[in-house]
């Protein structure tokens, strides 16, 4: 299998405080990766450098064996934890956008998902809730057809039940080449669809797992597994 | 059938548990094609590289036969499947009455209070 996403060393400091340090990881294509940690342990800093939103103060990290930049944003696509789509525009009019910028973007999938969960494509992302704005987002995210999809808390804002039909679009977009990465701490939601777990806490590894392998070993479930190793 | 995973087991055993059922209940009768590994996934909602594991042991096990070109298929072989049933009776009756042990009864009690409740079934 070949590595999509590669970390040697990386380190990142914001002034004294360091967020990431060091991190060895590989993450290899066709999976679908766990990143968990409490809040401020590095996971969304690890995903924009990912981005080139943000540079390393050590180390590196590689797509595809590449620096992030042009080459990679082609085959990345990237769900941030806010929103940075303007607020006037109608859903029809960000999905022309998103058809002009990416190459591998697929409008008929983003209406169908966006008829799925009932959403018109004419209303205006300022008169919908926060959670379905959340939603459109995704749908955008998912709508491409990337290598690697880095999903920064995709969930936290969505309802249950649209949680649920996230989680099916996810599973159904799988494919052998594409690896998603989902940051968040709702573990009990997504852990039945994640294929390793990587945990992290104060910018370092501190696991790295399949969740068959820790049910297997410790008898529970990586929600409560997680629980423990971050007890407050 | 809905599919139903508990936190506290390895996903795959329990996918495996749950399609050895669907075999001996006549979900999935002898010789009859099998979902694709992805759509199988995608309904029980668990990774396809999980769903795959879990196949991939059943073949082993010689409950799905994989075709080259044309998927999945139960067995046909009837006794392969009376073995397979035979076997996970005899698990959920050793996992019986070990917690029957670990209450304090005694054998020959654990025989009496399951031929009373016997009794009470209707057939």
């Amino acid at each position: 299998m070949s590595v999509i996403l590669e970390c040697n060393g990386l380190t990142k400091k914001f002034g004294s405080t360091t967020a990431v340090s060091a991190v060895d990881l590989k993450i290899e294509r066709g999976k679908i990766v766990g990143l968990l940690g409490p809040n401020g342990s590095g996971k969304t800093t690890i995903i924009k450098l990912a981005n080139e939103l943000l540079n390393p103060t050590g180390g590196n990290i590689l797509i595809n064996g590449k620096k992030p930049g042009i080459e990679t944003k082609k085959i990345v696509s990237y769900l941030p934890e806010k929103s940075y789509l303007n607020d006037w525009m109608r859903v029809e009019q960000i999905i022309e956008l998103f058809s002009d910028f990416y190459s591998d973007f697929k409008p008929e999938k983003a209406y169908n998902m966006l008829k799925s969960l009932n959403i018109n494509a004419n209303d205006r992302l300022k008169t919908m809730s926060k959670g379905t704005k959340e939603k459109v987002q995704l749908i955008l995210v998912m709508s491409r057809e990337a290598e690697l999809y880095l999903l920064d808390e995709p969930i936290g804002g969505v309802d249950p039940a649209a949680r649920d039909y996230i989680l099916q679009t996810i599973l159904s977009n799988y494919n052998e080449n594409a690896t998603v990465v989902i940051s968040t701490h709702l573990i009990s939601d997504i852990e039945n669809i994640l294929d390793y777990v990587v945990f992290i806490n104060q910018g370092k590894i501190v696991l790295t797992s399949s969740v068959d392998d820790i049910r297997d070993e410790k008898g529970k479930s990586v929600d409560v597994l997680f629980r423990e190793v971050f007890k407050c | 059938m809905p599919w139903e995973l508990k936190p506290d087991r390895p996903i795959y055993t329990q996918l495996i548990e749950q399609i050895e059922l669907m075999i001996f209940s006549g979900v999935y009768s002898l010789g009859s094609k099998l979902p694709s590994v992805r759509d199988m996934a995608q309904e029980a909602a668990v990774n396809p590289n999980t769903m795959q594991r879990a196949l991939a042991k059943l073949e082993e096990d010689g409950l799905i036969i994989t075709h080259r070109t044309s998927g999945r298929t139960i067995t046909e072989d009837a006794n392969m499947i009376e073995e397979a049933k035979t076997k996970m009776a005899e698990r959920q009756i050793l996992d019986f009455l070990e917690k029957m042990q670990l209450m304090g009864f005694k054998q020959k009690e654990i025989l009496a209070i399951i031929n009373d409740i016997a009794k009470g079934m209707k057939e």
